[in-house]
């Protein structure tokens, strides 16, 4: 205790004689704080954003349509089509113990929507409640999903996209409101949430307008599955699952299962995996341009604790003539670098924390700016930064340390 | 046995091709509670030999037993473990810390020695006491004369009750008056048991200590003359 306050007051007789050099490297330090900061809170804004993207279709799903056969199978010829019903909805949920859940949709483009004097047309897509969950589509308040209700008794319901939703009602509130779907009357139960959404079949869901599958089929006619959607419980199964969808269909609709053309699959799983080690990568490589930048300014203490070693030669000297050890010796310099470097530090973050807030004041328009104006600054990041400032003001320290403890008292009290 | 004997002690710098012998073949003995003075010109290897004596330095050849160990064989860390507890120094320009007060400079070798803090400040109280300066605890010492900023040396140089008291010309820098009291304060030292091993130009001074070394191109002569 007695020692760092003597240590202080050392630190502050230093400062005095070197004010200059230190306050240059106290803003070094703070630079080097500010961009290590800086660039890991954008790269991991970016991470959340696309991860955030990445899950707006739904997180850990695979997409699957119908395909054509290459392999002759039991005396059937190859190029067959393949055709999903919607009977394997639940076909494959009950046979898949690692499923967790399954979905599917009738599809119809440009279908006539209309709402008073409105009159749009927009992909509307037939589904199942398990929909709401898997392909994200979380109502906003005041609203909800299409539910099991529906389904069975076909109900005329509709869920708006968000974007749709805007289109025909603009500041209304739509929750109860008649809109016609093919000169049909619906009401509006639900409107989704505005979601970022990087991944995507048939348009953007915002907009879509929804209804239930069973409706669907009464308004269109359809029988035959445009799309099944799945996710698996853990996506670390997801190869197995795989292999027994194609078991099940295969055996169903008699196609080699090992005949991956049979159906057409859009996997999440393994190009989220793909896209997290590269945004890893990223984030890596920013990190050790910010680490550079630090370095830079290590050199900088370094070479000042080099200087006040030289100064402070005879009391180094007269510290040893009175009994300390080199280790005192030792930690005695690598603590003012420390010091030097938790003042920069402390800059470094106070200044960082300010342009963050300031940035994420400003309202962001336009896709780019989704991505890159907002940089998060995570636990994770402050205790990377503080670990690489710490060790460089260690190091900074730690060299110039060594030649002190090197000196010889003898020599360095002789000079009067 | 002597607190410090030495055999055929000698000290050789070497700088570049030129060396220097500092010291040539010293014998010395010296008993507890003696006070010797060492006397010679300029370059002659007084302070050689006191830094030998303090283990600031290590012979180059020869033996030197301090207090029945032969330090010449340790390490650094020994040594300075040796210094703080064994030595105390007491330089001709005091050798303060100049931006801690008389109280911190005395403490110090305490810190060294790793004494928990509530006895450090009964000692350290008890040592600015002892040299009369107890009311001097918070000034730094460029508020203190030079005969009491000697005396702050001397009350640091006692911190951890030493064997030894060793000091560089400690009148050097001072008037005759203040230089007087330092003296007289060594003096006291010794009658107390102190042992006392000490540099001094001033003829007066040498004469009035009981025993002398005389120093002369590095050997011990009988005169100086
Ligand atoms: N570190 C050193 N390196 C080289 N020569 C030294 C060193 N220390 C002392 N000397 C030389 O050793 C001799 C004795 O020096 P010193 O012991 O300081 O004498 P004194 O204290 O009697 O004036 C001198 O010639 C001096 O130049
Ligand atoms: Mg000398």
């Amino acid at each position: 205790m007695k020692r760092i306050f003597l240590m202080l007051r050392l630190f502050a007789s230093d400062f005095k004689k070197q004010k200059k050099k230190i306050t240059l490297t106290v803003m070094a330090i703070a630079w080097g704080t500010v961009s290590i900061i800086m660039l890991l809170s954008f790269g991991e804004g970016l991470r959340r954003q696309i991860a955030k993207g990445e899950s707006g279709m739904g997180s850990g799903i695979v997409v699957v349509w119908g395909g054509q056969t290459t392999k002759p199978f039991k005396g059937l010829p190859p190029g067959r089509r393949i055709v999903m019903k919607p009977e394997d909805i639940d076909l494959l949920r009950a046979r898949i113990p690692d499923m967790e859940d399954v979905g599917g949709e009738y599809q119809r483009w440009s279908v006539d929507i209309r709402y008073g004097k409105k009159m749009v047309g927009r992909h509307c897509t037939g589904v199942t409640p398990s929909y709401e969950n898997i392909r994200n589509h979380i109502p906003q308040e005041g609203g909800r999903f299409i539910n099991k209700h529906d389904l069975d008794e076909k109900r005329r319901v509709a869920f708006l996209g968000s974007g749709l939703a805007k289109e025909l009602f603009g500041d209304q509130d739509p929750i109860g409101k008649q809109i016609t779907i093919n000169r049909v009357p619906f009401t509006i139960i639900g409107v989704m949430i505005e979601k970022l959404q990087m991944g995507m079949y048939s348009g953007p869901d915002a907009d879509r307008v929804i209804i239930p599958m069973t409706t669907f089929g009464l308004i269109f006619g359809d029988t035959r599955l445009d799309v099944l959607i799945y996710k698996p419980k853990n996506p670390d199964d997801s190869e197995k699952v795989k292999k027994e969808v194609y078991r099940i269909l295969g055996g169903k609709y008699k196609f080699n299962p090992d005949d991956e053309r049979a159906l057409s699959m859009w996997d999440t799983i393994e190009q989220s995996k793909t896209m997290g080690d590269v945004l890893f990568g990223i984030q890596l490589f920013l990190g050790i341009i910010g680490a550079l930048t630090m370095l830079v300014a290590g050199v900088g203490v370094a070479n000042i604790m080099y200087v006040t070693v030289r100064r402070r030669t005879k009391e180094i000297g007269l510290k040893m003539a009175l009994g300390a050890k080199a280790k005192y010796i030792l930690w005695e310099f690598i603590l003012e670098a420390l010091l030097i470097g938790a003042l920069g530090g402390s800059f470094g973050f106070l200044f960082s924390g300010v342009i963050i807030k300031i940035l994420k004041g400003i309202p962001v328009k336009g896709e780019a700016l989704q991505f890159l104006g907002k940089p998060v600054l995570s636990t994770e990041i402050a205790l990377a930064t503080v670990g690489v400032l710490a060790m460089i003001a260690f190091w900074a320290g730690y060299f110039p340390s060594k030649k002190a403890a090197k000196i010889n008292p003898a020599e360095s009290l002789r000079y009067e | 046995m002597p607190i410090i004997k030495m055999n055929g002690l000698s000290k050789i710098y070497k700088t570049g091709k030129v060396s220097v012998e500092a010291l040539r073949k010293i014998d010395i003995d010296i008993d507890e509670n003696e006070f010797v003075a060492i006397v010679g010109p300029s370059g002659s290897g007084k302070s050689t030999l006191m830094n030998i004596i303090g283990c600031l330095d290590t012979p180059s050849t020869g033996d030197y037993y301090l207090d029945d160990e032969e330090v010449g064989r340790f390490g650094s860390n020994k040594l300075a473990e040796v210094r703080n507890r064994k030595i105390g120094f007491v330089f001709q320009n005091f050798n303060l810390l100049s931006y801690a007060t008389t109280y911190e400079n005395i403490e110090l070798p305490l810190i060294f020695s790793g004494m928990p803090a509530k006895r450090r400040k009964t000692r350290t109280m008890e040592l600015l006491d002892r040299v009369g300066l107890a009311e001097r605890a918070a000034h730094k010492p460029t508020e203190l004369s030079g005969g009491e900023m000697q005396r702050i040396a001397i009350a640091r140089a006692l911190a951890n009750n030493p064997a030894i008291l060793l000091a560089d010309e400690p009148t050097g820098n001072l008037d005759s008056v203040s230089g007087g009291s330092i003296i007289e304060i060594f003096r006291e030292l010794h009658a107390d048991g102190a042992t006392i091993v000490m540099i001094t130009h001033d003829r007066h001074i040498a004469d009035n200590i009981p025993r002398v070394i005389k120093l002369k191109d590095g050997g011990i002569v009988d005169s100086l003359n």
